[in-house]
């Protein structure tokens, strides 16, 4: 017979039977996985995304360093000669680092100032929208008899272009920093709230999470180990977005007239100042270094945030 | 399918009138220096004042203003301008500019349309080649920094280097390049890297394998097979295409001094001009809504599958 021919030509002494082993039985379907871990083992594989995160790093460390280096100048200080007189459009030297605008201000440490400004109006609206979106999200999902009215409401807001909500709220308000974050936020939450009332319909009665609460597992646990890891994806996706997204509204409503006032330093006041200058070659510094320092921004967060929400992706820890 | 139509039709104009009447209710908390512009703020004096507001019906209670305010537009009169260039009626100023922004808005469109999908297809093709990785980093550039950025390096540095007019020119063709040109980059982007998603998803499908096992040319299979089926799910970035384009048309238009409606908003606004401000805000809200309401149609007209949902569009 054929399995007999099989065994016939296999040497016995390879083999040896295992001894039971209780311990080991029960370790069967054990897996080690931790979601973090994975998080952080898929994000620090992509190496663009760990340069770029240390840019960032180095950056927020920076801006906050900044003021207190030595010789660094007042971003809204008037700086004068020893006549008194404007020190107007000067080139970048080892005083002024980038030069002086076109009213004596050292341009560096405005650029510096600006970003501070701009990276905490992204930051806000970001966790404004976290906050907003998560909690309408749920309510949206959970409670049936809110559902159309949340609807018609998000249809409402993402019908009509966000440029025109941002100017429109923009225009009515006083101008400055509460305004922007205002504005952006109006129309922001709209995309988290979605997603998690998607989440909430389609997770909610899945079959492991009824398992889950059947076996008594606590809601929180449940909250957080079943979940959350399917929100942080688009929750750090969305929170890094918020900043390069927050610096082209306020560098747009600025230049448009409806941005912040003169007198707080931002990006978006510092281009439009560097704008006048597009004709006059030789003091287009003025443009090109706040866009510098404001692509290498929004491009650090933007390519970090994908990378991460990737990387916190259960679906990509295979 | 008319049904459907209607439905998504009737929800159009139920968004409509709600957005007409909360602008209409928020330019009401305007401060009334915009009905008489910086001249007029400090040589009038209160009771001049009033006696503008009340012709203006402004002291009239808001339900009125309300009503007056939907009767005259199903008149088609959106009211007077009022600094921008005073007693002209907003539906004049309106026609004049119109044409120019849905002119250079279309051809935008369409730009973007042939030369993002195209870039898609290529990257895909070349998946993780050179040409796929510029494509690429392409997209992260457009998408990460802000448009008003990269509008301000092409208006300093394209015009030098294909010694293109800086400003817009009526009579000057290739005046239109540029505006156009920029206008476009985000859409091309943006389909770019839809299109390029879609195919690589189509491309593992086991229909392929049958397709190559059958002898089919591997051009054949690229174009009529992979790049038709990844067509459809790409109509559904047509309508939040137009919406960009919107918003990218102020940008341009009041930075290329193309005399259309983007344009004008951003002198309304600088000018504190409430009503045209209020007209234009309008205007653009119907567009957008507009917009989205032919894509979905054309959307359901292409995939049968599609129903109204409760929940929303795919936006």
């Amino acid at each position: 017979m054929a399995s007999d021919v099989k065994t016939e030509k296999i040497d016995k002494s390879l083999f040896k039977f295992a001894e039971y082993d209780s311990r080991n039985a029960e370790l069967i379907g054990y897996s080690n996985y931790s979601y973090w871990r994975s998080t952080l083992q898929v994000f620090f594989k992509n190496k663009t995304a760990v340069i770029l995160l240390s840019v960032v790093v180095l950056l927020l460390l920076f801006t906050v360093v900044q003021p207190y280096l030595p010789n660094q100048h007042s971003p809204i200080k008037i700086n004068v000669d020893a006549d008194g007189l404007q020190l107007r459009n000067l080139p970048p030297s080892s005083e002024y680092w980038f030069g002086t605008n076109s009213i004596g201000q050292d341009i560096w440490s405005r650029i510096w100032s600006g970003t501070r400004t701009s990276l905490f109006i992204g930051l806000t609206v970001g966790i404004i929208e976290l906050i907003v979106g998560i909690f309408v999200g749920s309510i949206w999902g959970y409670v049936r008899k809110l559902d159309p009215i949340i609807t018609e409401i998000y249809n409402i807001i993402t019908n009509i272009p966000t440029t025109i909500i941002l100017i429109l709220i923009a225009y009515i308000l006083e101008p400055g920093i509460l305004t922007i974050i205002i504005a952006m936020s109006v129309t922001r939450w709209t995309s988290m709230a979605r997603f998690v009332r998607n989440l909430v319909i389609i997770i909610r009665d899945r079959e492991y999470n009824l398992a889950s609460r059947c076996l008594g597992t606590p809601l929180h646990r449940i909250a957080s180990k079943n979940l959350l890891p399917y929100l942080v994806s688009v929750i750090m996706l969305r929170l890094a977005l918020a900043i390069p997204l927050a610096i082209g509204s306020e560098v747009f409503l600025t230049y448009i007239g409806i941005g912040l006032p003169v007198d707080i330093p931002s990006l978006g006041n510092l281009i439009n100042e560097g704008r006048m200058f597009i004709m006059t070659p030789s003091l287009r510094y003025q443009l090109l270094f706040p866009t510098a320092v404001l692509s290498i921004i929004t491009i650090s967060f933007y390519v970090m945030g994908n990378a991460f929400g990737d990387a916190s992706d259960p679906k990509n820890h295979m | 399918m008319s049904k459907y139509v209607l439905k998504r039709f009737f929800r159009s104009i139920l968004t409509l009138i709600a957005v007409i009447t909360v602008v209409f209710l928020l330019m009401r908390m305007m401060p009334e220096e915009g009905y008489f512009g910086e001249a007029g703020t400090d040589k009038l004096d209160e009771s001049q004042k009033e006696a503008i507001l009340t012709n203006l019906g402004l002291r009239d209670p808001m339900h009125i203003q309300l009503i007056h305010f939907y009767s005259d537009l199903a008149k088609g009169d959106l009211g007077d301008s009022l600094i921008y260039r005073p007693n002209v009626s907003i539906t004049k100023i309106i026609k004049q500019k119109a044409p120019y922004s849905i002119a250079i808005g279309l051809s935008s469109l369409g730009f973007a349309l042939i030369l993002g999908l195209s870039m898609g297809v290529v990257m895909a093709k070349e998946k993780n080649k050179l040409a796929d990785k510029m494509g690429t980093f392409y997209v992260v550039i457009i998408r990460a920094v802000p448009p008003i950025v990269y509008y301000l390096f092409i208006q300093l540095y394209l015009t030098q280097i294909f010694k293109l007019p800086l400003l817009f020119d009526i009579d000057e063709p290739s005046s239109w390049i540029l505006p156009t040109f920029a206008m476009a980059l985000g859409n091309i982007a943006g389909y770019a890297m839809w299109m390029r998603r879609y195919m690589v998803d189509e491309l593992n499908k086991d229909y392929l394998r049958l397709a190559r096992a059958k002898g089919l040319s591997e051009r054949k299979i690229m174009v009529s097979h992979v790049a038709r089926n990844a067509l459809v799910p790409m109509v559904q970035y047509l309508p939040a295409s137009i919406l960009f384009t919107i918003g990218g048309s102020i940008y341009i238009e009041s930075l290329f001094s193309i005399p259309g409606m983007g344009g004008l908003l951003v002198d309304a606004i600088q000018l504190q001009d409430n009503n045209l401000v209020q007209a234009l805000v309008l205007m653009f809200s119907v567009v957008g809504i507009l917009g989205l309401f032919l894509g979905d149609v054309l959307m359901a007209m292409l995939d049968p599958r599609i129903k109204l949902h409760s929940s929303g569009g795919g936006r």
